[in-house]
């Protein structure tokens, strides 16, 4: 039977009533429980049945005649037998595409290429499978909060037996990726600010086909979202003593990746210290890169503060916190240059956002001048108003001493 | 005489312009009713200068509109723009935009305090209930003014606050769908309402606030300044024995000083506070959260916030409509409900109901800022 006509077949089934969800939901414990999980199962949602994983007919009423071999009935299934068996139908570009048409179909392919795949097809029942990763008989979208396979979710998933110490003994795999990840930026965009593309374990190992990159492919998988370092890198003159350490990780970690800052570079935290002698060559152009980073970073915080005062006066100042933003953007662009390691670059870049800055803070100062002279303004303004006032009273009371008002007069 | 002295034998150039207009345009029976016209004097007189302090500051809206008219652009694409540039690129043009704005806040709070003076002295007491209805039209007008001003300098906040106010409009059954269109010159707001608003603010409110002011104002020069009723009992002659002051000088140097302070305060609140322009409207962004519209339309908006979705089966938004609808009826109808068959005034109810108004609005206006 081919896949599409498989669908054909399960379709109109899937109509029918279905007697495993019947039966097991009136038992008790392990037998009771994948009927009440499939409720919220993506596939039963979509009218698959148990029986299209698990054989046997679901329209008999019949114990006996529903579980059994002649019509298929293969019960439990064998963890290792699980990924060809879910390759059934998502290996099925047909049948894929009348679910999910942008649904991938390679997973399967992908899986055997990845340490779980191999490790499952040399018979180590132990290597995750799919339903590891993506439950069973509760298998949500992706895109499901509550999917064990949502990006806020991943990293726990992938921790439940990474960073199980007992589980990855006999791998010899270390534990500590989790607890690393987790005081990483990526984690902290990813959880904090709520960017659901922000690279969480996947991101950087593959899903499907996941394995460890290789040293030399290290800057390869951080420069599909930082393509910008990578070019910058790739002309650096660290690259080739980088590729064989591992390229971004020798200054970045792999997992625990902080936020950057000048300190990596000059001080007593200075990853480049740990190759060049601050008196080196290499030491004192890493000192000044992180000079120029400081320089410019103090003078914007100096303009930022400028501004908002401003603006906290009432003063119109969006035309120079705009420019603002030019200045920052040359900020992150003085950081990246930092990845030619060559302190002239540096240097060149951080100009362009000092003479920003510089703009800015004119701007801010003129600003505060301005609103200083509108309240001297107002002062003398509110003295001129006063005097007035006081000069009328003045008069009325002198020409009603002249000449009371009449106290009764006819009335207009 | 009392602006100038032609009695002498050869008249001055002066004297001599001044009979020349005297002839064409008979000054003397202006200046004689000015010089007859007079003021009561009582404990409550200080509150007959808000009615002058709302025409001060309408004045100050008008002189400040028209400069204002000089760089604004009323259209989606330029309208922001031309505003900051007014307060960044003119010269003073950051004190006229904020008086503008100022002005028209304290205008609308001097013109309630007007309102419930008018209620509590009880001077929409025949023969001025015609006075009151123009002074109440007066009032919706400038609400109308602070509506159709609000949007124009096309920022976020007036931009969705204009969207919830004609949303409002809509709601209503029958005519609210063609209203809300008539409003936003579209099915939602646009640059055709800007330009919209545009108009009404400066040719259909205008015109429509001229014609009612001079209604108003010869009213009030008809009919003279009223007298509370406790104020007229305590003297023999009623109404006629309440003493009283010339209003040419004595009232008007004093109203002069009263329009002096409001310049002090609105100097103040212009310089210290300037009236901020926001970012941009962007009609494709998701309103921004905690949007609410100025404060005179404060009361109305947390009500109709606190009302559920659906009450029985009518839609709570309409529901609160209707009842403000009925409600801003009845007031203005008060010189009619407010006296009995018999003609004797109720004036118990008519006070405790000024009384929870004020305490509904105050209270209803704080909620609606601070939640």
């Amino acid at each position: 039977m081919t896949r599409a006509a498989l669908f054909f077949a399960l379709v109109p089934a899937a109509l029918a009533a279905d007697t495993c969800i019947e039966c097991h939901s009136a038992l008790a414990g392990n037998l009771q429980k994948p009927a009440a999980l499939f409720s919220a199962d993506i596939h039963g949602n979509q009218g698959f049945s148990c029986a299209d994983c698990h054989g046997g007919d679901r329209t008999a009423s019949d114990m006996e005649a529903a579980m059994s071999p002649a019509k298929g009935f293969r019960g439990h299934i064998a963890r290792t037998a699980i990924p060809q068996l879910c390759a059934r139908c998502h290996s099925d570009a047909a049948l894929m595409r009348r679910y999910n048409p942008r649904q991938r179909v390679d997973q399967y392919a992908q899986y055997l290429t990845s340490v779980h795949g191999k490790r499952i097809a040399s018979g180590d029942p132990a290597a995750a499978t799919c339903i590891d990763c993506h439950s069973v008989h509760d298998i949500r979208t992706v895109r499901d909060a509550l999917s064990p396979v949502h990006p806020l979710r991943l990293p726990d998933t992938c921790g439940r037996c990474h960073a199980d110490a007992a589980r990855m003994a006999k791998y010899k795999i270390a534990t500590n990726q989790l607890a690393e990840y987790r005081e990483s930026v990526h984690w902290e965009a990813l959880s904090k600010r709520g960017d659901l593309s922000a690279p969480s374990c996947a991101s950087c190992h593959g899903n499907h086909g996941a394995t460890p990159p290789q040293v030399a492919a290290v800057a390869n998988v951080c420069g599909t979202c930082h393509a910008m370092l990578e070019d910058v890198f790739r002309t650096s003159p660290h690259q080739t003593p980088f590729a064989s350490l591992g390229g971004c990780v020798v200054c970045h970690s792999n997992h625990a990746v902080r936020q950057p800052s000048a300190a990596m570079l000059a001080g007593s935290e200075a990853v480049c210290a740990n190759c060049h002698d601050p008196e080196s060559p290499g030491g004192k152009s890493a000192a000044a890169m992180a000079a120029a980073i400081q320089r410019l970073d103090s003078t914007l915080a100096a303009s930022d503060a400028l501004l908002a005062r401003a603006r906290r006066s009432g003063m119109e100042v969006s035309e120079a916190l705009l420019r603002e933003h030019d200045a920052r953007e040359a900020f992150v662009k003085t950081r990246v240059a930092v990845h030619t390691f060559r302190a002239v670059a540096v240097e060149k870049a951080a100009g362009e956002g000092l003479a920003i800055a510089a703009e800015t803070r004119r701007a801010g100062e003129d600003a505060l001048k301005e609103r200083d002279y509108r309240r001297l303004g107002l002062l003398a303004a509110l003295a001129a108003i006063a005097v007035t006032i006081a000069g009328l009273w003045m008069m009325v009371r002198s020409m009603e001493r002249a000449k009371p008002p009449a106290a009764e007069v006819s009335k207009r | 005489m009392l602006l100038l002295r032609t009695d002498s034998p050869k008249p001055s150039r002066l004297g001599r312009t001044y009979s020349w207009f005297e002839e064409r345009l008979d000054l003397r029976s202006i200046s004689e009713f000015v010089a007859h016209k007079t003021v009561p004097v009582h404990s409550g007189t200080i509150w007959y200068y808000f009615g002058g302090i709302t025409l001060f500051l309408f004045g100050i809206q008008v002189a400040t509109g028209i400069l204002l008219l000089l760089y604004y652009r009323p259209t989606a694409s330029e309208a922001y723009e031309s505003v900051q540039f007014i307060v960044t690129r003119v010269r003073f043009g950051w004190l006229i935009r904020s008086i503008h704005s100022w002005s028209a806040n304290l205008m609308i709070l001097a013109a309630f305090i007007h309102m419930f003076s008018v209620v509590f002295l009880r001077a929409w007491r025949r023969p001025r209930e015609v006075t009151w209805l123009s002074g109440i039209a007066l009032l919706g007008l400038a609400l109308g003014f602070g509506f159709s001003g609000y949007l124009l300098p096309w920022n976020t906040i007036s931009y969705f606050a204009t969207k919830v106010g004609t949303d409002m409009a809509a709601s209503v059954p029958g005519i609210g769908a063609a209203v809300a269109r008539f409003l936003r010159g579209g099915e939602d707001v646009g640059g055709g309402t800007l330009t919209r608003f545009f108009g009404f603010h400066v040719a259909v409110l205008p015109a429509l606030t001229s014609a009612l002011l001079l209604l108003h104002l010869t009213l009030v020069q008809k009919f003279g300044i009223s007298s509370p009723p406790w104020i007229e009992k305590r003297y023999p002659g009623g109404a006629g024995g309440v003493p009283r002051m010339p209003f040419f000088p004595n009232f008007f140097l004093r109203e002069l000083m009263a329009w002096y302070g409001a310049l002090g305060v609105l100097g103040c609140l212009a310089a210290i506070f300037p009236w901020e322009l926001g970012d941009k409207a962007d009609p494709f962004a998701a309103a921004p959260a905690g949007i609410r519209p100025e404060w005179y339309f404060l009361a109305p908006f947390y009500t109709l916030k606190l009302i559920p979705s659906h009450v029985w089966v009518v839609e709570g938004e309409l529901l609160g409509l209707v009842g403000f609808g009925l409600l801003v009826a009845w007031w203005v109808l008060l010189p009619f409900w407010a006296v009995n068959r018999e003609g004797v005034e109720r004036t118990r109810l008519v006070t405790g109901v000024g009384v929870l108004l004020i305490a509904y609005l105050a209270t209803f206006s704080l909620l609606g800022y601070f939640k």
